[in-house]
């Protein structure tokens, strides 16, 4: 087996620290290496492959800060059997991590410019390294925008730092919900409402999200009608992953492995794909 | 209220952008200047009101009554529209409307918006497609809600 493959393929023991409720099905883990050596840094929007001892292995993005490189964090909802027991460790208990796997956001690229962020439901979790680059390299970009969008209020993730990145200077942040009780006072209706109370400068934007793909298919939309043009619109995607480095062909996608091609894309690579049915 | 002029607070209003002067003109002589308290209902689920607004400042939820609570399905904030049933003078209100704070808007009586377009078809014309671009956008946020798109599903990346 050559370097590269025994790396990628090789597991490394990890440490839960802590295990945060988000909300009622979804979790935040953070990790910390088992054995002394330090983890591999991460760009924002890299995954890792996180295998739960004896029940599975789970692609899932990173959703902490790219500058603690000593722990990796990981915003997990729970709707399976691995995803429930991953979600169940208790702190000193031992994961296996991965990785970090696949393609950033491209926040190098987008100095200088206005970072336009729409993100729906968990969504939200590969975005999170990118608002924690800019607020942490706030004089390399112009505004940074947050548009995020949850089925009801106890959906929302990090509500408490939504709350805080609202108050920093150039940052608007806009959440809204599909639907709302009487004690939701914020903002109701699907994300791409969000768009009537913006105003954006297509040409000097980059912009970012995750989310289902049919809100991303809408998102886009909104912004091609504003004027952004399709290599300043970045998206992730998901598909099933096994092997997380392009060897087996689970994520397969047009003609890219969505694990190591991706899971972040220009909309210009991805724009021939989003529309075929049964891809 | 506003201090300019409501021909000028009308112009800056997206739902008359491309509209002619004097289909503004026209909308400004029909134009009452209303402003509603926080929790204030505008009107109700099924209640016969001939009003349509052009929201100003404020928020204002479309709330929907289900067996023991109130849904809330949507916002609508300065620059939007409200009421646009009235319009059509046809049935009772979809929704009951509810300020969540202050809200400062232009009414216009729906009786006599139709009546405006009957005597004038470029200004009928002008009004019924830009209530008709509302209508789309808000059906095609309703067919998204209704996706209920964030719902629980097997895990993959994320």
């Amino acid at each position: 087996m050559s370097a590269t493959a025994e790396r990628i393929l090789t597991t490394t023991r990890a440490r839960v620290i802590a295990v945060e409720r988000e909300t009622h099905d979804t979790f935040t883990l953070t990790v910390a290496p088992a054995d002394g050596a330090a983890f591999e840094p991460f760009q924002p929007g890299q995954f890792s492959m996180l295998y739960v001892f004896g029940v599975g292995e789970l692609p899932i993005s990173i959703s902490g800060d790219p500058a603690e490189a000593e722990r990796l964090v990981y915003t997990v909802r729970s709707v399976g059997q691995a995803t429930h027991a991953l979600v169940s460790r208790k702190p000193g208990e031992l994961i296996g991590v991965r990785g970090p796997f696949g393609t950033s956001w491209p926040v190098k690229e987008a100095r200088g410019k206005d970072v336009l962020i729409v993100a729906g439901g968990i969504g939200l979790a590969p975005l999170r390294p990118v608002v924690y680059h800019v607020l942490r390299n706030r004089d390399d970009y112009v505004r940074l925008i947050l548009l995020y969008g949850a089925r009801s209020p106890r959906d929302l993730l990090y509500r408490k730092q939504l709350a805080e990145w609202g108050r920093a200077p150039d940052t608007q942040v806009l959440v809204t919900v599909d639907y709302g009780g009487l004690s939701w006072r914020g903002h109701v209706g699907v994300v791409t409402t969000l768009f009537r109370q913006l105003r954006l400068h297509p040409a000097e934007t980059a912009a970012f999200i995750c989310g289902p793909e049919i809100m991303m298919r809408y998102v886009i939309r909104m912004l091609e009608a504003r004027g952004l043009a399709p290599q300043d619109i970045h998206l992730s995607m998901e598909r099933n992953m096994k092997c997380g480095a392009g060897f087996c062909g689970h994520c397969q996608m047009g003609p890219y492995f969505v694990c190591k091609d991706g899971p972040v894309f220009s909309y210009r690579q991805m724009q021939p794909w989003l529309d075929v049915h049964e891809l | 209220m506003e201090s300019k002029p409501l021909e000028e607070i009308l112009r800056e209003h997206p739902f008359l952008e491309g509209f002619k002067p004097e289909h503004i003109r026209k909308m400004a002589e029909m134009a009452l200047e209303v402003q509603f308290g926080r929790d204030q209902i505008i009107f109700r689920e099924g209640q016969e009101s001939g009003l349509f607004f052009l929201i100003l400042s404020g928020k204002v939820a479309l709330e929907v009554s289900a067996p023991g609570r109130i849904l809330r399905v949507q916002t609508l904030e300065a620059g939007e529209e409200l009421g646009w049933s009235s319009v059509l003078g046809e049935g009772g209100k979809h929704f009951q409307a509810r300020s969540l704070e202050t809200v400062r808007a232009l009414a216009f009586e729906g009786a006599r918006l139709r009546q405006a377009c009957e005597q004038d078809p470029s200004f009928g014309y002008a009004l019924m497609r830009q209530l008709l671009r509302v209508v789309a956008e808000r059906l095609q946020a309703t067919r998204l809600q209704l996706l209920d798109l964030y719902a629980p599903r097997a895990a993959k990346l994320i």
